[in-house]
């Protein structure tokens, strides 16, 4: 009777120190979703070139996260990437004019969308278009234009 | 010249003839396994008990070393490319990909399979299994069957808990040892690491659990009965563990990714 009652307890701890450490790696390491909300509102922007802007990725404001990417997708139309992001309905007086850039977190760290309010007096709503935009700035082509730039600069010289 | 073309064909025709008898036993393990489940659950218990909660120690040490060691030389590589904060990503892709079922079966092959192995070779050497059979109980469904549910439970729990440790460890070498901010720290591993990342270790370690609880059992059963036998049928245990679980790795990251 002892015997079994202390592999009950044994076996118990075990399972619920197994069930703990699931919880804790799922909750703990995955997801990281800072961004939650009640409601949200669906709002479009259209980039030249998205580099490599992913679903999911966050949406800022001076920093602080207040959407995320729900949809990447190309319009073969205009040849644009067209980015679907949700907006937490609590931030409802964002003005219409406000641009929205790919910007990088550090320099390996993956890429998000920063807006920079703008001045109007009428604000972002659901279905509503961000028409200005800045691109991702992709290394390759920096690294280019700099090429480029300094081999003029070179001929310049001569 | 003939011999040995048909010592060849032998061998072929028992290495043939042992994996399907390997197979069959499998479904028979299976088949008892839900009548054993509802009505002797007390046996698997004990069996759970005996394979995890006995393995706990080791399970929690290694998983904390092997946290920390990752910690260590993601550190030293990534802090080149002033990458500090991601020592902590590629510590818990290390461990919840890979490590953490991997190692825990390899653990669990040599703490807990050789244990079942032995105990069921031994029982055979002296024929406490013929006997139970002539009392008309099955030893399958009395001896292998809990025995193999209860390694087959307790399997993805261990890995789960190595994981978990092994990021208390990084944690500690990363945070604590080396100052990477505690917050960039976390940040990376929850922006980075994803809810399909877990499922992967978790589908590793339940089908390394089957395996290797299946192996240990098979062995035992199928052990030569005597002392030597018994020996043998152990170390055979670990090294078909070893191999298959490495081998299955392969495989399913290959078709997850």
């Amino acid at each position: 009777m002892r015997q079994t009652r202390s592999v009950e307890i044994g076996t118990g701890l075990f399972v619920l120190l197994g069930m703990s450490s699931l919880f804790f790696l799922t909750t703990q390491t995955t997801g990281g979703d800072d961004f939650k909300a009640e409601s949200v509102y669906t709002v479009e922007a259209r980039f030249e070139n998205i580099g490599s802007l992913r679903t999911r990725a966050p949406v800022t404001m001076s920093g602080v996260t207040i959407g995320r990417v729900t949809e990447v997708a190309f319009d073969p139309a205009t040849l644009e990437a067209v980015v679907h992001f949700v907006v937490d309905s609590k931030y409802d007086q964002i003005p219409d004019d406000t641009d929205a850039s790919i910007l990088t977190s550090g320099i390996l760290g993956s890429q998000y969308i920063g807006l920079q309010a703008g001045g109007s007096d009428m604000y972002l709503e659901d279905g509503s278009e961000i028409l200005f935009t800045q691109s991702a700035i992709v290394l390759e082509n920096l690294i280019g234009k700099f090429l480029v730039n300094a081999g003029s600069s070179d001929k310049e010289s001569d | 010249m003939s011999r040995t073309v048909s010592d060849l064909r032998n061998n072929l025709v028992e290495f043939v003839r042992t994996f399907g008898a390997f197979q069959l036993f499998f479904l028979r393990l299976l088949r008892h396994s839900p009548a054993i489940l509802g009505s002797r659950s007390g046996l698997v218990i004990k069996q759970v008990y005996n394979t995890g909660a006995q393995s706990l120690v080791i399970i929690m040490v290694c998983g904390l070393f092997v946290g920390a060691v990752l910690a260590l030389q993601a550190y030293s590589n990534m802090s080149q490319f002033n990458a500090e904060d991601w020592t902590g990503v590629a510590a818990a892709f290390a461990l919840v990909k890979e490590l953490g079922p991997v190692m825990t079966a390899l653990l669990f092959a040599g703490r807990a399979g050789t244990a079942l192995t032995s105990e069921i070779g031994l029982m055979k050497a002296t024929d406490q299994l013929s006997a139970m059979e002539m009392m008309a109980v099955n030893p399958v469904r009395r001896v292998l069957v809990p025995r193999f549910l209860g390694g087959v439970i307790a399997m993805p729990f261990l890995a789960a808990i190595f994981s978990a440790i092994g990021m208390f460890g990084a944690h500690i070498i990363g945070v604590e040892l080396f100052q990477v901010d505690v917050g960039s720290f976390w940040q990376q591993i929850q922006l980075t690491v994803e809810m399909a990342d877990v499922n992967e270790g978790i589908i590793k370690s339940v089908v390394f659990g089957v395996a290797a609880s299946l192996i240990a059992v098979w062995e035992g059963y199928n052990t030569v009965p005597t002392a030597e036998g018994v020996g043998r049928a152990t170390t055979r245990t670990v090294v078909i563990t070893a191999i298959t679980i490495l081998v299955f790795d392969f495989m399913i990251t290959a078709a997850l990714l």
